[in-house]
C-alpha cells in the first residue's frame, strides 16, 4: 500500500511540474519569439526543399536565394550576423504546421498570400518579396504556344498542398477542358515525372517554372507559356500572436526594398551615414531611434544592408545572374515601373 | 480490503496517469490553438473542396465536399490494398511452395527473389518501379498494341471498356450459378459423409459457372461490346488514348511494388507453415490410401494454415498501412488527397490527421477481425 502511495505522489509531482512549466511559458513576454531567438543565437527559418533563386542549398549546404535572404536579414537585424540562421527544408504540405507548431519562427518559402491562409490557420503574412503568377510549361516540340491550344484529356503535373491545384481547376473549368491532375508531394518528383513524359504540361508559379526548368535533362526543350492564370504574391509568414516579431520580419524586408529605392548598397552603406537625406540617414542608423520600437539597437537596418544587401542586389545575385528570370517584371521598384512599394521607414 | 486495494492499485494509477497525460496534451493543444486563433471543428467536411483528383472510383470533382474527397481517398486506399493483398497472396504462396521445391533452379530463384525484395526499403522500390517504368514505357503515340486492344504507355495502361446491355440479367445468372455451386458442395459433402461417395464437384462447378451465364447471353438478351481506346492527338508531339478504361501508372507501380515486397514475407510464412507440419503426417495420410492431392488438401494444408494465417494477417496489415507511401508517386490515396491536399487547403491539421488515423485504425482492425474469424474457423475444434 505504502509503495503505491509513493508512486502516486511522484506521479502527481511530475504532472504538477509539467503544468507549472506551461503556465510559466504562457505568461507571455512582449516578444517570446525574439527572446527565444536571442537566447538560442540563431533564427529558425523554414525554406523550400530546393527552388533555385528562392531557396536552394549548394553541395556544401550553403543556402542561397531571395527567400533565404529575408531570413538572413532578420538574423542580421536581431543577432548581428546574417549567417546565424538554421534552415529547415519543408514540403508545401508541412510548411504551415511547422510554423504554427513552433518548429520554425519564419516561413520564407515562396508562399502565396491568400485570405484564407492569413485569416484561418493562425498565420500572419508580413509582406511580399516576389510578385508571381501561375503559368504552364510545355515541351517545345509539342508546338503549343498558348494555353488556348490545350485540348480535352491533357495531363498536368503539379505539387499538392499549394494554391496551384485550386487555380488549375478554376482555369480548366473556365475553359471547359477536361484534364488529368497528377499531384506529387515533392517538387523534384514533379520535375522527374514531367520530364519523363508522364504529363503534357507542368504548372506552378512562373518563377518556379523558370527555376525548375534549369533542373530538366534538357532545359532548352521546354518553354513557359506567356499566359498567367493567377495572382501569386509570395512572401514571408510568421505565427499569429507575436506582433513584435511580425514587425521585425516585415521591416527587415521593407528595409531591403527601401534601401534599393534610396540607392544604399552593401558597398556604400557606411559612407551613407553622412548623407544629406534624412530618410537615408534613418535607414543606416545615423538618425532617429527606429530600432528601439522592436527592442533592437539603431544599426539593425545598417547590418541588413551591409551583410545581405538591398533587394535589388539580392534579386540580381539570386535570380537575374543565375539566368532564372533576368527581367524583373513587376518586381521592379515603383519608381522604375514595377509595383514594389513599401511604407516609409520613419 | 487491503488485499483488493493492492490488486487495483497499479491499474488505477495507470488509468489516472493515462487520463492526466492525455488531458494535459489536449489542454495544451487547446490553449495553443486559441492563442494562435485557430478554430477547431469538423464543419469544413461539408464545404466545397474546389480541387480535383486524378483517379476516383466514385463521381467526384472540385464542386463536391471535402467529405466526398475523403471517400475518394479512402476508396483508392482500399482499392490498392485489396488488389495488393490478392496479388501478394498468390505470389507469396507460389514462391513459398517454390522455396521447398526439390528443383534446384526453382528453389534458388525463389530464395533470391525473397532475399532481394524484402531487404530493400519499400519506398525505394516504389520509386524504382514508378520512375524506371516511366522512363522505360513508350509515349502513347509509340505504344504497340498488346493483342490489338491493350496499350501500355507512360500515361497508363489503357484497356477496352465493357459496354453491357441488360447487365443485371448477366449478374443474376452469375449469382444463381454461385448459389447452385454452394448447394452442390454441401450436398457432395453430405453424400461423402453418409455413403462415402464422391462426385466431381470441381468440374460441375466450372460447368455451371459457364452454362448459366451462357444462357443469359443466348436467351436473356444480354450483349457485350467493347470500347477500344483510340489514340487522340493533343498537340504536335502530345498524344493520349481516348475511350476505354485507363489505369494510371501510379496505381500500377504502387500495386506492383507493394505486392512484390509483401509477397516475400508471405512466402516465408507459407514455407514455415508447410515445414511446420511433421513429415509423419504426410506418411500416415499416404498409408491410409489418400492420393497426393488429398494428402495436401485434407491433411497438410489444414494444419499448415494454422501456422500461416496469424503472421500473414500482419503482412496484410502492413501492406494496407504501407499503401500510404502512395503520396510519393502521386497516387491519390487517403494520405495524399485528405491528409495532403485537403489538410493544406483547410489548415485543419488536428481534425484531418485524427480522422485519417482513425480511418487507418478502423481499416486495420477490420482486416484483423476478418482474419481472426478465419483463423478460428480453421483452428482445431476442441470438443
Amino acid at each position: 500500500m505504502f509503495k503505491y502511495l509513493k508512486q502516486l505522489t511522484s506521479l502527481v509531482a511530475m504532472v504538477a511540474v509539467l503544468f507549472t512549466f506551461t503556465t510559466e511559458t504562457m505568461a507571455a513576454k512582449k516578444s517570446k519569439t525574439l527572446k527565444n531567438t536571442q537566447k538560442k543565437g540563431f533564427v529558425r527559418c523554414g525554406v523550400s526543399q530546393g527552388l533555385p533563386g528562392f531557396s536552394n542549398a549548394d553541395a556544401a549546404g550553403n543556402w542561397t536565394g531571395v527567400d533565404v535572404d529575408v531570413c538572413r536579414a532578420v538574423a542580421a537585424a536581431v543577432l548581428g550576423d546574417a549567417n546565424k540562421v538554421k534552415f529547415t527544408p519543408l514540403s508545401a504540405k508541412e510548411r504551415f504546421t511547422a510554423l504554427t507548431s513552433g518548429e520554425i519562427d519564419i516561413l520564407s518559402r515562396n508562399t502565396t498570400w491568400t485570405l484564407s491562409r492569413d485569416a484561418d490557420i493562425g498565420l500572419t503574412f508580413v509582406g511580399v518579396n516576389f510578385y508571381d503568377g501561375q503559368g504552364f510549361m510545355v515541351r517545345k516540340s509539342s508546338g503549343i504556344t498558348s494555353v488556348n491550344q490545350f485540348k480535352n484529356g491533357i495531363s498536368a503535373c503539379t505539387n499538392i498542398g499549394t494554391t496551384t491545384e485550386l487555380n488549375m481547376r478554376d482555369f480548366f473549368n473556365s475553359k471547359g477542358i477536361s484534364y488529368e491532375p497528377v499531384a506529387f508531394e515533392k517538387a523534384d518528383e514533379v520535375v522527374a515525372a514531367y520530364d519523363s513524359g508522364r504529363c503534357d504540361t507542368y504548372t506552378t508559379d512562373k518563377s518556379g517554372l523558370a527555376a525548375q526548368r534549369t533542373k530538366m535533362s534538357n532545359p532548352d526543350e521546354h518553354i513557359v507559356l506567356p499566359e498567367t492564370i493567377s495572382k501569386e504574391p509570395l512572401g514571408p509568414v510568421v505565427r499569429q500572436g507575436d506582433s513584435v516579431w511580425e514587425d521585425i520580419v516585415r521591416w527587415s524586408l521593407n528595409a531591403m526594398i527601401e534601401a534599393e529605392e534610396y540607392g544604399i548598397t552593401s558597398a556604400n552603406a557606411d559612407s551613407m551615414k553622412t548623407s544629406e537625406n534624412p530618410a537615408i540617414k534613418r535607414l543606416v542608423g545615423a538618425e532617429g531611434e527606429l530600432g528601439a520600437a522592436f527592442g533592437l539597437d539603431n544599426e539593425w537596418s545598417l547590418r541588413i544592408i551591409k551583410q545581405v544587401g538591398n533587394y535589388g542586389e539580392s534579386y540580381k545575385r539570386n535570380i537575374a545572374d543565375t539566368g532564372i528570370l533576368p527581367d524583373r517584371g513587376p518586381n521592379q521598384l515603383w519608381t522604375k515601373g514595377g509595383i514594389l512599394y513599401v511604407p516609409p521607414a520613419r | 480490503m487491503n488485499f483488493k486495494l493492492k490488486d487495483l492499485g497499479p491499474q488505477l494509477i495507470t488509468v489516472i496517469a493515462v487520463v492526466l497525460i492525455f488531458g494535459f496534451f489536449t489542454y495544451n493543444a487547446q490553449i495553443n490553438m486559441e492563442n494562435r486563433g485557430i478554430d477547431f471543428g469538423y464543419g469544413f467536411l461539408s464545404q466545397e473542396s474546389s480541387f480535383d483528383v486524378q483517379f476516383s472510383l466514385i463521381e467526384y470533382d472540385g464542386s463536391h465536399s471535402y467529405f466526398r474527397a475523403y471517400l475518394v481517398g479512402l476508396l483508392n486506399t482500399i482499392l490498392v490494398s485489396v488488389i495488393g493483398i490478392i496479388i501478394a497472396t498468390i505470389l507469396g504462396v507460389v514462391v513459398g511452395v517454390a522455396r521447398l521445391s526439390p528443383n534446384y533452379l526453382i528453389n534458388k530463384f525463389a530464395a533470391y527473389y525473397v532475399e532481394f525484395f524484402r531487404n530493400i526499403p519499400l519506398l525505394l522500390q516504389i520509386f524504382f518501379w514508378y520512375f524506371a517504368a516511366l522512363r522505360a514505357l513508350p509515349l502513347p503515340q509509340d505504344a504497340e498494341a498488346i493483342f490489338g486492344v491493350f496499350f501500355l504507355t507512360i500515361k497508363g495502361l489503357y484497356v477496352p471498356a465493357f459496354i453491357w446491355e441488360n447487365f443485371n440479367i448477366f449478374f443474376y445468372s452469375i449469382v444463381a450459378s454461385i448459389i447452385a455451386i454452394i448447394v452442390i458442395r454441401i450436398h457432395a459433402k453430405k453424400l461423402q459423409e453418409s455413403q462415402g461417395k464422391q462426385i466431381p464437384v470441381f468440374l460441375i462447378s466450372i460447368g455451371l459457372l459457364f452454362i448459366l451465364p451462357l444462357f443469359s447471353f443466348l436467351i436473356g438478351g444480354v450483349s457485350l461490346s467493347f470500347e477500344i481506346p483510340q489514340l487522340k492527338q493533343l498537340a504536335a508531339t502530345s498524344f493520349v488514348y481516348d475511350g476505354g478504361l485507363s489505369l494510371p501508372p501510379e496505381l500500377i507501380a504502387l500495386t506492383l511494388s507493394l505486392s512484390l515486397y509483401t509477397a516475400t514475407f508471405i512466402a516465408e510464412c507459407v514455407r514455415a507453415g508447410i515445414q511446420g507440419v511433421s513429415k509423419g503426417q504426410k506418411e500416415a495420410a499416404a498409408s491410409i490410401g489418400l492420393n497426393p492431392n488429398q494428402v495436401l488438401k485434407l491433411v497438410i494444408m489444414p494444419q499448415a494454415l494454422r501456422i500461416i494465417i496469424p503472421p500473414t494477417t500482419n503482412q496484410y496489415l502492413n501492406l494496407t498501412k504501407n499503401s500510404s507511401l502512395a503520396a510519393a508517386i502521386a497516387y491519390p490515396d487517403l494520405v495524399l488527397v485528405f491528409a495532403g491536399t485537403a489538410l493544406m487547403q483547410t489548415g485543419k491539421a488536428i481534425e484531418i490527421v485524427s480522422i485519417t488515423m482513425f480511418t487507418y485504425l478502423s481499416l486495420s482492425i477490420s482486416i484483423s477481425i476478418l482474419m481472426n474469424w478465419y483463423n478460428k474457423r480453421i483452428a482445431i475444434q476442441e470438443k
